[in-house]
């Protein structure tokens, strides 16, 4: 890995953190109605709304309120839920492990199904296949997630009867061991394949135009020439090359499922963000949401920078002049 | 829908004859030819006729709204959870509204929120995009830096932070996607700028001593337009199924009817009312599939070379010596 470049890669993490705190600041700052008056209640007393000022340091410059601020969440203080009264930070790291299992599922599914249809597809270019692939990955690519959900449960669930569909475990029993693996599995199977849908369409596009590319191009040629049969030259050299583009958007996809996961489960009643996310949304509870902001922020931040590192390991040719 | 039509009238008029017009925009000669030439394409697209098709259904229905279901969507009209019949087309709902009018009203609803939205999203990715592109220096970084900026936050998450803040009526929703959604456009049209800001055309209209103006408006937007709609129609498409996850999550403007509404509304009654939920989910899937299959066929239409180029060129390479020995097993199914 060439260091210069993980260096400068590295250092370009620090203007991103300063402008998605300078963004969320602003949108705050922005919002109408005086949060002094929405603390202390409607009661006109000047010298209480004073001293509330000054106790929340809003009398202070808007500068010296946005280092505050911008200290307060890299230390990890996010401020309280109006709602829930308890930490933001505590009530989303309670609910990210159920949300990270359920994207993490959703990211392995739609990569293996994505790269095998693209595959599919792009052995017969423009041919009955390649169209129908094609066809379904644009639709799948249209579908909202919330409905492909209550679409799942409609035609799957409830005529099969096969997935649970509410929550992550079976309440009624008390699985351990195996037994309890196998129940979340069982209700993540649904939530996972609705949730990897739109991003199998997604993954299938960019696959089958690597793939197609890289098949047309010489060394596959003079790899034919010598005789390996097309799926050989297929598997042996264009997937490695032709790979590359999935990984690049694996940072991109991950905003993506963080926002599907979201809607998915409110569907399902999975224990994850999802239901966090609907109450705060339908009880205005700015903290948590602005928490839910930053944390998506950051860990985007993150997905990106990791998904660098490792292109630029994975393919020598990355690096700054 | 009328964008190629509206296009081929008014845009590219000035480009200079054939000569000395670059080939950015396409193979063919002179500007209006050109657009007139993707109109056909576009007319001879199965892909792109079939999203018109779907995309002018649910622009009729929204037009049409107070027509085919006069009165308020949200009035009791029947009984509730009747399922789908000659009376009710989609069925009624819990509250014995009509599904049917309740779905048409909201295509009026996603109708004006996309229109609004890109017609603002439009204007300021476009200046920004054509003033940095063309100006250059600290301009560019600046407006690139503060476009950045915008991109830095997971759009979805700081929508419904912006909504739950500043209140969820109509007018909010859209300020709020449109300032979320330009920056795409921005970049892409700052790209295509950078691309023709130094063509010998340009240099020749500035050494007879055009003004900066009469410059970008003649000369370097009309390359910039074909790629700008392919963008713009790709937001579009976006925006529907923002704001329909939007009012999924109880936070769209409850005094019209949306989609997103319906289907989170379809929730509890999925077991006894399954029309509550696959008729809106329906509408949403089909303006998006709509935008997006004319997106493509614009993308398609519009760039140097077609899909039917490609096809061409690729059964031209089958045919090559190379190909004509025995077929793989695994190729010859």
């Amino acid at each position: 890995m060439n260091r210069r470049y993980v260096i400068r890669r590295l250092l370009q993490v620090l203007p991103a953190v300063a402008s998605i705190l300078l963004v969320t600041f602003v949108v705050v700052h922005a919002a109408p109605g005086d949060p002094v008056v929405a603390v202390a209640g409607e009661s006109g007393n000047a010298e209480y709304y004073a001293f509330m000022r000054e106790k929340f340091g809003l009398d202070r410059p808007v500068v010296a309120q946005f280092w505050t601020y911008s200290s307060n969440v890299l230390r990890g203080d996010l401020g309280t839920s109006f709602v829930q009264g308890q930490d933001v930070k505590d009530l989303i790291a309670e609910r990210v492990p159920a949300t990270l299992l359920l994207m993490g599922s959703a990211l392995l599914i739609s990569t293996v199904g994505g790269i095998a249809l693209g595959a599919l597809a792009a052995r017969r270019p423009f041919g009955p296949l390649d169209l129908s692939v094609s066809t379904g990955a644009l639709i799948g690519y249209a579908l909202p997630s919330f409905w492909l959900a209550q679409l799942a449960m409609l035609t799957i669930a409830f005529r099969t009867g096969w997935f649970p569909i509410q929550g992550m475990t079976d309440a009624r029993a008390d699985y351990s061991g195996m037994a309890h693996y196998v129940d979340v599995a069982r209700h993540l199977a649904l939530p996972a394949m609705v949730l990897a849908a739109s991003e199998v369409a997604l993954i299938t596009r960019i696959a089958r135009t690597g793939i197609l590319a890289e098949m047309n191009s010489d060394y596959i040629r003079v790899a034919q020439a010598k005789g390996l049969s097309e799926s050989g030259a297929l598997v042996h050299h264009a997937l490695r090359n032709a790979l590359l583009p999935v990984v690049t958007v694996v940072g991109t996809r991950i905003g993506f499922l963080f926002s599907g996961a979201v809607l998915v489960e409110t569907v399902f009643g999975w224990p994850g963000l999802g239901r966090l996310v609907l109450s705060a949304a339908q009880t205005r509870d700015h903290p948590l949401l602005l928490g839910m902001v930053l944390m998506v922020a950051f860990s985007l931040v993150l997905a990106n920078l990791l998904t660098d590192l490792v292109y630029s390991r994975v393919d020598p040719r990355i690096r700054y002049r | 829908m009328s964008i190629p039509a509206s296009v081929t009238a008014d845009a590219g008029a000035g480009v200079p004859p054939s000569g000395l017009v670059p080939t950015a925009g396409g193979p063919e000669g002179r500007a209006p030819h050109r657009w007139r030439a993707a109109v056909r394409r576009f007319l001879r697209h199965p892909a792109g006729l079939t999203g018109l098709a779907l995309t002018l259904l649910v622009v009729v229905a929204g037009l049409l709204a107070e027509v085919l279901s006069p009165g308020d969507p949200f009035r009791t009209v029947g009984d509730p959870l009747l399922s789908p019949s000659g009376a009710h087309l989609m069925g009624t709902d819990n509250l014995g509204r009509d599904v049917f009018g309740a779905v048409v009203h909201g295509a009026r609803t996603s109708m004006i929120v996309v229109l609004g939205v890109s017609a603002i999203a439009s204007v300021i990715g476009l200046s920004v995009g054509v003033v940095a592109g063309y100006r250059g220096g600290w301009i560019d970084d600046l407006l690139m830096r503060i476009t950045e900026l915008f991109q830095s936050v997971p759009r979805f998450f700081l929508v419904l932070l912006i909504v739950a803040l500043f209140g969820a009526g109509l007018d909010n929703l859209i300020y709020v996607l449109a300032f979320t959604s330009w920056p795409t456009l921005a970049r892409v049209s700052r790209a295509e700028v950078l691309s023709v800001r130094d063509r010998d055309y340009v240099e020749a209209a500035r050494s007879i001593g055009a003004t900066d103006r009469r410059i970008v408006l003649r000369h370097v937007l009309p390359n910039v337009l074909p790629t700008a709609m392919v963008v713009i129609a790709l937001t579009g498409s976006r925006i529907i199924l923002l704001e329909a996850s939007l009012s999924f999550l109880g936070l769209g403007d409850p005094s019209v009817m949306s989609w997103g509404y319906l289907v989170s509304n379809a929730q509890r009654f999925l077991r006894v009312a399954w029309w509550m939920s696959v008729f809106p989910g329906l509408a949403i899937a089909v303006a998006v599939l709509g935008i997006n299959l004319m997106s493509d066929a614009l993308n398609d239409v519009l760039a140097a070379y077609s899909k039917a180029d490609l096809r061409r060129r690729h059964k031209r390479r089958r045919r090559g010596w190379l190909r004509r020995r025995p077929r793989p097993v695994l190729a010859g199914a």
